[in-house]
């Protein structure tokens, strides 16, 4: 594999996984317990959606001659490179922040280090993401916290989401090549580093919500590397697919 | 044609309105980071402030329109997203007239310093997220009165 074949299938995993978590986030547009909460999903969702124009916009580039629509839109399921937690189904209110935080937590610890990456635009583009990603945390943190630590069946459902999750979150810290060979570029950290930082974190806020971490360190794998994906991306993919598809070149 | 001078069209854009704050200009705002010419090429530089506003691509049209209107014809428009847009550079003429139109400005604090309409400080959070990716809804425990804060990035 060249460098340069493993830039792209960084920037893949990177705009992957705020595109796809972008697009479930946004399903609940309409449909949240409460205004507050539907006006904050929607503007988390439109937030990765940005992230994923800078991280898709920069792999178009390095593909040779592509956009971030490109990428989002015309390529299928074996293509994608997010992990699998983000493309699992909503579920309900409690297992849609339990998955945000998860993933925020990563999130944010990534966007760190890729603050002082060797390459410049990606180091611009972790810059600009991390103010966002900070109050990101900040919000699915303080939600996964009160309705942890709030009812008997808030808590309930919030146990169920973190055990039903955490089989999804160790695929985020799986190395392979790719990260081997970005971190000797250093462009990007390997993934098994962040780990501690995450563990403390999570188990910290977790703790907090008066919730269980699973002991069983069992990892679903595959969306990372597009090996297999859940068959739940190829559904999320005809939703958000399907106007280009029908109509290749549709604007507005 | 003689060309306007940069001072002439940093005026200009400053008479341009945020088109989601519209009491305020994409000057005030902080996104304008550089106007140059290179011959008779006028480039200005635009840092987004949220990477997913939609308002984004509103405000370069509305540059392009208002420089057009000037009698500039060869535009050109260009992103930075590095150093990132922080509230910082607001201008203060643009925080006070934020805080007039009932918009609390940012503060380091990471809330506002009191409700823009009574004065009073005793404020609480809502939600961090507000009308707009750049606002956050707050409350008066004074006035009762809901407002809008002005997220500080």
């Amino acid at each position: 594999m060249t460098r340069e074949d493993a830039f792209l299938q960084f920037l893949l995993r990177m705009g992957d996984n705020t595109l796809i978590l972008g697009h479930r986030v946004s399903e609940w547009c309409g449909h949240a317990p409460v205004l507050e909460e539907d006006i904050a999903l929607a503007n988390t969702a439109l937030d990765l959606i940005g992230q994923t124009q800078m991280w898709l916009g920069l792999a178009g580039e390095i593909e040779g001659a592509k956009s971030a629509d490109d990428l989002a839109f015309l390529r299928d399921a074996w293509d994608f490179r997010n992990v699998l937690l983000v493309e699992v189904p909503n579920g309900d209110f409690g297992r849609t922040l339990m998955r945000q935080f998860l993933f925020d937590a990563w999130h944010s610890i990534m966007l760190g280090r890729l603050m002082t990456s060797s390459d410049e635009r990606v180091a611009a583009i972790a810059e600009k993401a991390s103010k966002e990603v900070s109050y990101h945390l900040e919000r699915s943190g303080d939600t996964v916290v009160g309705l942890g630590d709030g009812t008997e069946e808030s808590h309930a459902r919030m146990q169920e989401a973190l055990d039903y999750l955490w089989p999804y979150v160790g695929e985020m810290f799986a190395g392979d090549a790719v990260d081997a060979e970005m971190a000797a570029a250093g462009i990007a950290p390997d993934p098994a580093g962040l780990r501690e930082e995450y563990d403390a974190l999570v188990g910290r806020v977790l703790g907090e919500a008066t919730l269980t971490i699973p002991e069983s360190r069992f990892a679903h794998k595959g969306g990372r590397d597009g090996r297999m994906h859940t068959e739940h991306l190829g559904h999320l993919l005809t939703s958000m697919q399907w106007l280009q598809r029908a109509y290749p070149g549709a604007s507005w | 044609m003689t060309r306007a001078s940069v001072k002439q069209v940093w005026d200009w854009l400053d008479a341009v309105p945020d088109p989601e704050i519209p009491v305020i200009s994409v000057v005030d705002l902080g996104i304008v980071r550089d106007i140059e010419w290179d011959s008779d090429t006028l480039t200005v530089t635009v840092t987004p402030t949220y990477s997913g506003c939609p308002a984004t691509s509103v405000i370069s049209w509305d540059i392009e329109t208002a420089l057009r209107n000037h009698g500039i014809k060869d535009i050109r428009l260009q992103t930075r997203i590095s150093p990132a847009w922080t509230t910082d550079w607001l201008s203060d003429k643009g925080r006070a007239k934020l805080e007039e139109f009932g918009i609390a400005p940012p503060q380091p604090a990471g809330g506002p310093e009191r409700c823009p309409r009574c004065g009073s400080k005793a404020v609480e959070k809502v939600s961090q997220f507000g009308s707009t990716p750049c606002k956050a809804h707050w409350r008066c425990t004074g006035c009762l009165e809901p407002f809008d804060y002005f997220k500080c990035i």
